[in-house]
């Protein structure tokens, strides 16, 4: 077997390098090396023809590797076998690959054709399986074609494929940080795919790379509470971490009632010491929670509903994430469901347990009845090591209270007389800690301990000795019996803490002990020189608090320690016993000081609080390595305090609107369906809520879209001639994707059917809504698919929509129009029962004056949004505020930054009519707070030179829950440098800045062919820009070129006669130079892509722009 | 997540290194054996220690450290649960565990840490989709292999990962269709002196064996399923179906696993099988002690106990002892200090009883605690908590499979009985009146 051969390898390996016969070996002289020698038998086999041979060296060859051995110096002869057909000895090959190629990066160039070639396989698995190891080979060269690789793997059909890229891009981004952007695009994609397989990768993709970019969860924020219980495990732990986080910025703290009731009633009954919350924090709470009762985001109970089962996991990691979840997240009174899990968690291995007790000595004081039935869990049993032992004692000790307290002394007791003497100790501290929290048992475990002092073990007795310190802290005056069975231990024990602390306790308390307190001195003060540091230290404090209560007794005594103590060796017994001296023996010129040596050393002393080292520990998020350790771990999130208000719930709608990336848009429907084939495991029709629920929604709506599809006509070719490229094993899939694509590009016309037989309102309102939409993209040459993308998108919204409570939906006020809007249309669709599959969400509000007055807040917020409007500048037609489908909002100021005001800003491509020079913004503001905002204006411009900025008019009142849209303008000169103002409101100032894409800079101009060539003639030499590219999979026709070239610049299309080539022309709105745009589509996917500029910056940059689109 | 592992024996020697990132020098492993000399004995070594650059989480197991080193914020246990997953599939691959068995497989251990690990994130930890891609080592098929020169990875890629059930891997086809679920419960005690018991628990597993061809649906239905008041599932398990109706409805795996583990509430009405009278005593002249215990039978609803051991942990003075037992026979260990008695099948008649003298060190003071007993026993045909499986249903492949529900059969590869962990407590007087 391998092994075998593996050792005699080794040896054989090893010896060889010192066997004279290479040595005398007239092939070894001067330049081969030894090492070149030594491996010299598995070169020959694995140059040799035969499979066999090959995987025998190749084994061998790993044995070493496992071993730790180098075996870096066969790498050309085993990279020569990466195409090798046996499929075993091809993954023994990745291994050696893998390990070494960091080593070798020129050698392991050469392995890299085959893994591209890989990459094109029409096998899934094949094709996972190359990606796997080339985004392992650590060599920075390859980066560039990582990432392509990555990128193509994130749209493949195959969800095992968008799996591995996935787990491919912390690879990379770790290889080479400066990735992190495109990663950023490639994770929101998979972020919004739908399959469980991809779910867990992609979300610890997203924790290693952007963590911070929590913004991203938002649309798929449901989806993921959904799938989770069809996640592997391994995923799980890591999605209900990362929606631990996400919850802590999203939602209220459900507890805000539940601390005010406590302090009313509870908390003034118990005046204990165990306080759940700190004062000021309750105070706060409070004062939120007067102003309006809390309700549960629906979200927020969907996170807790659909963790719960997992609970029940037999991972133990998962089962602690869920823990953690609901410790942090749920109201008080659900907590406790954890309780019964982890203690189940206490059965397993001892690591796990070790884990498991250190949180739950965290969680047991913040919350102590959630463990208090489980006490007995805890008792400790003599197989169990140290280490469990102890953190099981803290979680007793953490329970304890004036109830069961007895039974845990009782207990205790049998823990003295372990044998493990640590264990011993700390169960000795442990007594002591429940004496300081629970006044009623502190005489008895006085007593108890006072009893150990006479134990045979010294170590309890010492252990013992300062716990009673601490505890005779409290009330001296009541135990100076104790006090002085203390002074005669001092004969006995030898532990110098436990000297010391007698030490201590006797000058502390002399008073109470006059006549013992001298003696004990005068022992002390013979045994002087052979005394530890420490009990030294503390004679001298005897002697100088006993010099000051009694010096006609001490005097001498005092003198002569402070003279032992001037001669010691060490250096801080030498400065004490000065510094003493100083103080307390009266001199002439003795400093004003020594008047206070009295008060110096006689002052009340504060009693130690023996607090638990779990204390605070809370603040890391539980079940963390930060919190194990108790210290920030590298790359570790912190768990944010809850937000003082929501933000707005809306934006866990699922719509279109932004942040996904242009070119993901055309997958997106396919996943939609690979999800439909994967039909959810779990999807029975029994359960009554939660994930069940949903899946099978989703899932009938899936067939109800086919059916759909069915009755419309025909699919579009163009599509299908790229699916017949795929693999047989997905024809199912392909299927089902021609049938959305037939649905979705009938769905048009078969809408404005219905919307003309169907009366309801929320009909009304879509043809309205699609009114607008088809008006304006006829007059922006806007590409049909996009517009169906998004539809099919925001069908997808409505379907999340109708899973969440409809009640609490109501209830709602606080939403933006826009989506409040929406929202309403939603629901009012769901109301009448009707299914639509065009539900756009672009609409502006402004286009939809008639709306049915189903709702009656829906009316409301009409109004004020018209309101809102009225008050914007009046030279704006209504039109020019409609922003347009393809528009992308960006952020202008985050809602949580805003304190509830939320700007958002699109460049919706409108002439700026007040300024022809400038460059029209449109600017949304959502006030999310439950106050209104008012006088909201610019102020400050700081531009770069020749930068203008046109203001918008202020806004004099923004009320709650409203939102507004103001166009402004800004001349950018012709450059994408940010233009940064403030924004003010009458309370506070924002510093924010706009920065353009280049391709917003210009202005689309109409041109025919000849003037465009004539044009471009002009435009030669410098001011063109030429470059090769290999179109997108995505891209390969016209109208997807045209759709995405528009999408990236604000050009207008140049008619033309050739069916190759596509052409654009613009100029740049605040200097008017031309912009000229040429793609020629080659054969074989390929195509040339031409910019003629003047300004050659901006040629530049809209060159590498408009790549980049088109090569998606 | 994870950096790299290294497994390394009792003796130190590190005989496995495996890296899923760029190579750690296994210098690293230095502050693991600082760790572990502080700390004497393996079971005290911490789980995860702190150094400069990383953090090394460590499990012991079969006698051997994994140790794996992180580098940045991982929740400790999802490595620690994924470490023991290794060794179990160690176990499963090679029916041990053990420093000698991963060595003589190294290939095909270094060929499963590949594939179970991707960039230090568990990719594939099933035992089905693992074994379909690497197929486990036996006599007959290491012989092929010589001959023949194959290999032992799989020819097909395995599918099983792309399938919403990854446990269960495709294609499975046997002559006899068989599914068996052994319930093994344990009871937890302790008592207190006066055989008051202070603290007892049942926990129970069912292992299942199922060798079913195709996709069958199994349901398994209990007749008091309020029993189980406490439980843990195997992932096939629908938790809604548990949740709604209390049956267990799954999509077996193919082979042996864990269904599931459960807890009984019974609170202080646990049957306790066995009574112990017992009786310690050191004397405080003459340096010597005497021992008395006798074990009797108590509540075990008509069974017979068996493979009773008792295990006395004497104080350290104790130096030799001199017994009698008039059933079964006595060991003690001087230099650990533990005394066995293994007792056998518990006798109605004839209750056992071990009794003699023990020799303390002289001089010694008299030890001033008496040692708590651990008692060891079997029962078979009997689930102590009553538990009692209903009916298995299968659904989804139309043959008869052969079903078995055993709580009792001598134990053979998975035996079926009840094993009851019994420790007992002794409390004498103490300092504290409460």
């Amino acid at each position: 077997m391998s092994s075998s051969s593996a050792f005699n390898d080794e040896k054989g390996g090893s010896s060889s390098v010192g066997e004279p016969e290479y040595g005398h070996d007239p092939a070894s002289g001067g330049i081969f090396s030894s090492d070149y020698k030594r491996h010299d038998d598995l070169k020959e086999m694995l140059d040799s023809n035969k499979d066999s041979l090959k995987l025998e060296a190749m084994k061998r060859i790993v044995a070493m590797v496992a071993r730790g051995k180098n075996a870096s110096d066969l790498f050309p002869a085993v990279v020569k076998n990466v195409a090798c057909k046996n499929i075993e000895v091809k993954k023994l090959v990745y291994v050696y690959l893998v390990r070494y190629a960091e080593e070798q990066q020129d050698l392991a160039l050469l392995s890299i054709s085959t893994f591209q070639r890989g990459l094109k396989d029409p096998n899934q698995l094949i094709r996972a399986s190359a990606l796997r190891v080339l985004s392992s080979i650590r060599v920075t060269i390859i980066v560039p074609i990582m990432m392509l690789a990555i990128k193509e793997a994130a749209s493949d059909m195959s969800p095992y494929v968008r799996k591995t890229a996935a787990h491919a891009i912390p690879k990379l981004y770790s290889l080479d940080p400066e990735q992190k952007d495109q990663l950023i695009e490639v994770i929101e994609k998979l972020l919004a795919d739908k399959t469980t397989l991809v779910a867990g990768s992609v979300v610890m993709a997203f924790e290693e790379v952007c963590p911070e970019r929590i913004e991203l969860i938002h649309k798929n924020y449901r989806k993921l509470c959904n799938l989770l219980i069809d996640v592997e495990e391994w995923g799980q732990v890591v999605i209900i971490n990362m929606l631990t986080r996400y919850a802590r910025t999203q939602f209220l703290n459900p507890n805000i009632n539940e601390s005010l009731l406590e302090e009313g009633g509870e908390k003034e009954f118990y005046a204990s010491d165990d306080d759940e919350d700190d004062e000021e924090k309750k105070a706060e709470a409070a004062a939120l929670a007067k102003r309006k009762p809390y309700v549960m985001d629906p979200d927020h109970r969907l996170l807790l509903r659909n963790t719960k089962p997992l609970l029940q996991s037999r991972n133990a990691a998962v089962v602690m994430a869920v823990a953690q979840l609901y410790f942090h997240l749920a109201p008080k009174a659900e907590v406790g469901v954890i309780a019964k899990a982890l203690v189940r968690l206490l059965r397993s291995h001892s690591e796990v347990q070790y884990v498991v007790l250190q949180n739950v000595a965290t969680m047991t004081i913040k919350r102590r009845g959630m463990f208090e039935p489980h006490l007995k869990s805890f008792y400790i049993r003599s197989t169990d090591p140290t280490q469990i032992k102890i953190l099981k004692l803290e979680v007793l000790t953490n329970l304890a209270s004036e109830t069961n307290i007895s039974t845990i002394l009782r207990e205790f007791q049998t823990y003295i007389k372990s044998m493990d003497k640590d264990f011993v100790a700390a169960t000795i501290e442990a007594i002591g800690r429940c004496a300081t929290n629970i006044g009623e048992v502190r005489d008895t475990c006085l007593n108890g301990l006072v009893q150990l002092l006479s134990n045979r073990d010294e170590l309890v007795v010492a252990e013992s000795v300062v716990v009673i310190k601490k505890l005779l802290q409290m009330q001296p005056e009541q135990h100076s019996e104790i006090i002085k069975h203390m002074a005669k231990l001092i004969d006995n024990i030898q532990v110098p803490m436990a000297r010391a602390s007698i030490l201590w306790l006797i000058g502390e308390y002399c008073e109470h002990v006059p006549k013992i307190a001298p003696d004990v001195l005068r022992k002390m003060a013979k045994t002087f020189t052979n005394e530890e540091d420490i009990v030294k230290l503390q004679i001298l404090n005897l002697a100088a608090k006993l010099y000051l209560t009694n010096s006609k007794q001490t005097k001498l005594l005092t003198q002569y320690v402070l003279n032992l103590a001037k001669y010691d060796q060490n250096y801080d017994i030498r400065d004490r016993a000065r510094f003493i001296r100083q103080l307390i023996v009266p001199t002439d010129k003795s400093g004003a000081l020594s008047k206070y040596a009295k008060k110096l050393f006689l002052a009340l002393k504060p009693a130690p609080v023996l607090e638990s080292p779990f204390k605070d520990r809370d603040h890391f998020q539980l079940g963390s390595l930060s919190h194990l350790l108790n210290t920030k771990a590298g790359g570790y999130q912190e768990l944010p305090e809850w937000p003082d208000s929501a933000p707005d719930p809306s934006v866990r709608n699922v719509e279109v609107k932004d942040s996904v990336p242009e070119w993901s848009k055309c997958t997106s429907r396919k996943e939609r369906k690979e999800k439909k084939v994967e039909k959810p495991f779990y999807s029975d029709s029994e359960g009554e809520s939660g994930p069940t629920e949903s899946a099978d929604s989703e899932s009938d709506s899936g067939s109800r879209s086919e059916s759909d599809s069915e009755q419309t006509g025909s699919g579009s070719e163009s599509e299908e001639s790229v699916e017949e490229s795929q693999s047989e094993e997905e024809e199912d899939e392909e299927e089902e994707k021609m049938k959305k694509k037939k649905k979705v590009d009938k769905s048009q016309p078969k809408k404005s059917e219905s919307a003309e037989s169907d009366q309801s309102s929320g009909e009304e309102q879509k043809k309205e809504r699609k009114g607008v939409k088809q008006r304006r993209s006829g007059s922006e040459s806007e590409s049909e698919e996009e517009s169906e993308s998004e539809s099919s998108e925001s069908e997808s919204g409505s379907e999340e929509d109708s899973e969440s409570d409809t009640d609490t939906r109501k209830k709602k006020k606080t939403p933006a129009s826009k989506p409040t809007a929406k929202d309403t249309k939603k629901e009012s669709k769901k109301e009448t029962k009707e299914i639509s599959l065009l539900d756009l969400d672009d609409f502006a509000p402004t286009s939809s004056p008639q709306v049915t007055p189903v709702n009656n807040f829906l009316s409301s917020s009409l109004a004020s949004d018209l309101e809102g409007l009225s008050l914007t500048d009046t030279v704006l037609a209504p039109t020019t505020i409609a922003p347009s489908a393809s528009v992308r909002m960006y952020e202008l100021l985050h809602r949580i930054t805003g304190e509830g005001l939320g700007v958002e800003y699109c460049f919706n491509r409108q002439a700026f009519s007040p300024d022809p020079h400038m460059v029209a913004v449109q600017i949304h503001f959502t006030n999310n707070t439950s106050c209104e905002t008012k006088n909201l204006h610019i102020e400050e411009p700081k531009l770069q030179s020749g930068m203008r900025i046109k203001e918008f008019p202020e806004i004099d009142m923004l009320p709650a829950g409203e939102s507004v849209s103001v166009v402004m303008g800004i001349d950018f000169c012709d450059s994408t440098q940010a233009a940064n103002f403030q924004l003010c409101t009458h309370t506070r100032k924002f510093f924010v800045s706009i920065q353009p894409p280049v391709g917003e800079l210009m202005t689309p101009i109409f041109l025919t062919e000849n003037e465009f060539k004539k044009e471009q003639g002009q435009l030669m030499g410098m001011n063109e820009i030429s470059d090769k590219l290999t179109l997108g999979e995505k891209c390969q026709n016209d109208h997807s070129i045209i759709e995405r070239v528009n999408a990236t610049a604000n050009l207008g299309r140049v008619p033309c006669g050739s069916d190759k080539d596509c052409r654009f022309a613009g100029k740049t709105v605040s200097s008017g130079s031309l912009v000229l745009v040429t793609v020629a589509r080659k054969e074989g996917g390929g195509a040339q892509l031409t910019v003629n500029c003047e300004k050659m910056v901006i040629g530049t940059m809209l060159m590498k722009d408009i790549l980049h689109a088109l090569m998606q | 997540m994870i950096h790299s592992l290294f497994l390394i024996n009792n003796a130190g020697d590190i005989f496995l290194e495996k890296h899923w990132k760029s190579v750690i020098s296994r210098s690293v492993c230095d502050y693991f054996f600082e760790a572990q000399e502080k700390a004497m004995e393996p079971d005290n070594v911490p789980p995860v220690i702190r150094t400069p650059h990383h953090y090394l989480i460590n499990i012991y197991r079969d006698k051997i450290f994994f140790v794996s080193v992180i580098q940045t914020e991982v929740p400790p246990l999802f490595v620690i649960e994924f470490l023991h997953r290794v060794a179990e599939m160690f176990q499963d691959y090679f029916g041990d565990c053990s420093e000698v068995a991963i060595k003589d497989n190294v290939v095909i251990v270094y060929e499963l840490l590949e594939e179970m690990l991707d960039n230090g994130f568990p990719l594939a930890t099933e035992s089905n989709i693992l074994k379909e891609l690497i197929k486990p080592p036996t006599i007959l098929r290491s012989m092929v292999n010589s001959i023949t020169g194959s290999s032992n990875v799989g020819e097909t890629l395995p599918t099983g990962q792309l399938s919403t059930v990854p446990w269960r891997r495709a294609g499975v086809k046997y002559t006899n269709n068989e599914a068996y679920f052994d319930v093994v419960e344990e009871i937890d005690a302790i008592l207190d002196k006066s055989g008051t018991t202070v603290f007892a628990e049942i926990q129970g597993v069912i292992d299942a064996c199922v060798k079913l061809s195709g996709m069958p649906d199994l349901t398994l239905s209990f007749m008091n399923p309020r029993l189980l008041d406490d439980v843990s599932f195997h992932p096939c398990v629908r938790f809604k179906r548990w949740e709604s109706e209390r049956v267990l409805s799954f999509i077996p795996p193919d082979g042996n696993f864990r269904l599931m583990s459960y807890h009984v509430n019974a609170q202080n009405l646990v049957a306790i099988p066995v009574y112990v009278r017992q009786n310690i005593s050191f004397f405080e002249s003459g340096s010597s002690g005497r021992l008395d215990i006798t074990l009797g039978p108590k509540q075990t609803m008509g069974k017979t106990v068996e493979c009773v051991v008792v295990t006395v942990h004497m104080p350290k003075v104790v130096l030799n002892a001199n017994l009698t037992a008039t059933q079964g026979n006595y060991t003690y260990d001087p230099v650990t200090k533990i005394l066995v008695w293994d007792i056998g099948k518990l006798n109605q008649q004839k209750l056992p009883n071990l009794k003699g003298s023990l020799s303390l060190q002289s001089g010694a003071p008299k030890p001033e605690e008496n040692p708590s007993l651990n008692i060891d026993l079997k029962i078979q045909q009997l689930a102590i908590s009553g538990l009692k499986v209903n009916r298995l249903d299968m659904y989804g492949e139309k043959y008869k499979p052969f079903k078995g529900v055993k709580y009792v059969t001598k134990a053979g590869n998975h035996g079926h009985f009840v094993v009851t962990n019994w420790k007992l407590h002794n409390i004498l007087a103490s300092p504290f009146y409460v």
